[in-house]
């Protein structure tokens, strides 16, 4: 009933407009396309370097009873990794920045603009982020052969899902922060993720234990969500990633533009 | 119509927790109004201020801008106001002109309504030379006069200004005065939050003084000052302060229309500066510096709550 009544009254304009200061921005000198461009590389160069290099060491790797080369298992998890650090990198560093530092917000609600449409402007913005580098990442995959261009299609929703999923994670975080030490201590979680979440091994392969928390963590829904589709395995546990990660979206908007409204409308 | 005023509080709270930064004031602001709020830094203007722009909810008592409600109708009071906050929030990542683009369509103006409205904004502030450069190199008038542009974006009947010249060097401050008052002239309603006595009387029609989250004093800034304090304020530094200040405050007794002992200075009270110093001679006082100046917001403030101001 709330959420109802909150959603009716935004404003598309209002959201458009919020979007509208980060295309802005582009506009306004290179220094915001160096940050988005630099963005893209690492999980890119994971894949060269760990999915190609080691992966020649490695062979082929059979996974639920399906072989595939190892450059082929990584490279998914890659384009998951890139979507989410693509959506985390716009809704936790700068969005922390323009909250704590830049005070962008404050001038923002000083006009019709109310905090939900902030939160659900910058994480637009942060999916179309995103969304740019997994689209790129689908190019390299299908032209190292290690995806189907038919699959790569359905892959690409998988990962504008997973964007908007960590869009909203990161933005409810970055309402948490309390300066920049506490990046660091995101950075080694979001590395624990990139590590341990099905990337690199099957998650069979752990523990019992360890398989069970890394089944709570939201990077592993994301990497299983699309490397199902990027390898054409299509299994009804696919929706339940999907739910899980549509979840994890709206519980971080409706928290970020929670405390937003509390930090900012005193 | 023309009568209902664009402010109306009755009884407006404010509190943090424990700690009441508005506590019970009455406010009406009429139309074309230049409206002022002095007072020392935690005397409340600035929560007021805040109240006043709708981006803080009043924690009791009722407010109505523009005729509504400030708590319910918050997004539409705040489509006609312009905002200038006491400290400078621009868009270090846009340019001088996406920073006005960008601010328009927050309020809805159509991508080529919002870049003429820009133009014609840094046309005024005089910026339109700096339209494609960044905020950053900006000097602090610069980027104020940017700021007061941004909040006359969407062609407010309502301009608040929290601290305006706060940090400007002269030229900066006479250059936005000027500014200012072209706003007044057109027709434009100001509310401004001040510490200095020269700007409410530049720019104000009518102040209040708050102290302690309360109002104090209201009236125009010349009333405040017949009222308050005299029209001169002779200040005299004598050798061996501050231990000396209390007899020599006494041997100037009678001198002006009050004394008032300051740990480093005792402060005399006239209508006339030279007749007074004058008297001073004739007692055979000899102050080691003398200085006669008009009376500032400092002397009726210090009369009102019997302390200096407190940055």
């Amino acid at each position: 009933m709330v959420t109802t009544l909150v959603v009716s009254r935004v404003s598309p304009g209002r959201v458009g407009a919020v979007i509208g200061r980060n295309v802005g921005a582009l506009r306004s000198g290179p220094s915001y396309w160096i940050v988005l461009v630099s963005g893209f590389f690492e999980p890119l160069l994971y894949l060269l370097s760990i999915g190609v290099g080691v992966g020649a060491l490695i062979g082929n790797l059979t996974v639920d009873g399906r072989t595939m080369s190892y450059a082929s298992f990584v490279a998914p998890a890659m384009l998951a990794v890139s979507a989410m650090s693509g959506a985390l990198a716009e809704t936790t560093f700068n969005f922390f920045f323009k909250l704590k530092y830049m005070k962008t917000f404050e001038a923002v609600l000083a006009t019709p603009v109310r905090p939900i449409e902030i939160a659900m402007g910058e994480l637009i913005w942060s999916i179309v982020r995103g969304s740019f580098y997994t689209a790129v990442f689908l190019v390299v995959m299908v032209s190292m052969g290690l995806t189907e261009p038919g699959w790569a299609l359905a892959a690409f929703p998988a990962t504008v899902l997973v964007g908007l999923a960590f869009g909203g994670l990161g933005m409810a975080v970055s309402t948490l922060m309390r300066g920049w030490q506490d990046f660091d201590l995101m950075g080694t979680g979001q590395f624990a993720l990139f590590l341990f979440s099905g990337t690199f091994s099957p998650v069979r392969d752990y523990p019992a234990v360890v398989e069970v928390l890394v089944q709570v963590t939201p990077l592993y829904h994301a990497v299983e969500l699309v490397r199902g589709l990027c390898t054409g395995v299509l299994e009804w546990g696919l929706l339940g990633h999907v739910a899980y990660l549509v979840a994890l979206a709206a519980a971080g908007v409706w928290f970020a533009s929670r405390r937003l409204t509390r930090a900012l409308c005193r | 119509m023309s009568a209902q005023p664009l402010i109306y509080a009755r009884g407006l709270v404010k509190r943090f927790g424990e700690f009441t930064a508005v506590d019970g004031i009455d406010l009406e602001v009429a139309p074309g109004e230049a409206f002022g709020f002095l007072g020392p830094n935690g005397a409340g203007k600035s929560s007021t201020m805040r109240m006043i722009g709708c981006v803080s909810t009043p924690t009791a008592g009722e407010l109505r801008i523009l005729g509504m409600d400030a708590v319910r109708e918050g997004p539409r009071i705040r489509a006609r106001l312009g905002v200038c906050p006491q400290l400078d929030n621009l868009d270090p990542d846009l340019t001088v002109r996406e920073n006005l683009v960008t601010y328009a369509r927050y309020f809805g103006l159509s991508r080529a309504e919002s870049r003429r409205r820009a133009d014609e904004l840094l046309e005024f502030v005089q910026l339109s030379d700096r339209a494609n450069g960044k905020v950053e190199p900006l000097s602090g008038g610069m980027k104020r006069r940017l700021t007061i542009a941004r909040a006359m974006v969407n062609d407010p009947d309502l301009v608040l200004l929290d601290e305006p010249t706060t940090g400007l060097d002269p030229q900066a401050r006479h250059l936005l005065w000027e500014r200012l008052f072209r706003l007044k002239q057109r027709g434009t309603t100001l509310v401004l939050t001040t510490h200095y006595m020269d700007e409410a009387e530049q720019l104000c029609d009518r102040l209040v003084v708050m102290d302690g989250g309360r109002i104090v004093a209201e009236g125009s800034p010349r009333s405040l000052i017949e009222t308050y304090s005299t029209a001169e304020v002779v200040e005299l530094r004598f050798p061996g302060m501050p231990e000396a200040g209390a007899r020599h405050a006494a041997a100037l007794a009678g001198v002006g229309k009050r004394v008032d002992p300051l740990p480093d200075r005792v402060l005399v009270y006239v209508d006339d500066g030279d007749a007074a110093l004058a008297e001073i001679h004739r007692r055979g006082l000899e102050p080691s510096s003398v200085l006669v100046r008009r009376s500032t917001l400092e002397d009726v403030f210090l009369h009102l709550t019997g302390r200096t101001l407190v940055d």
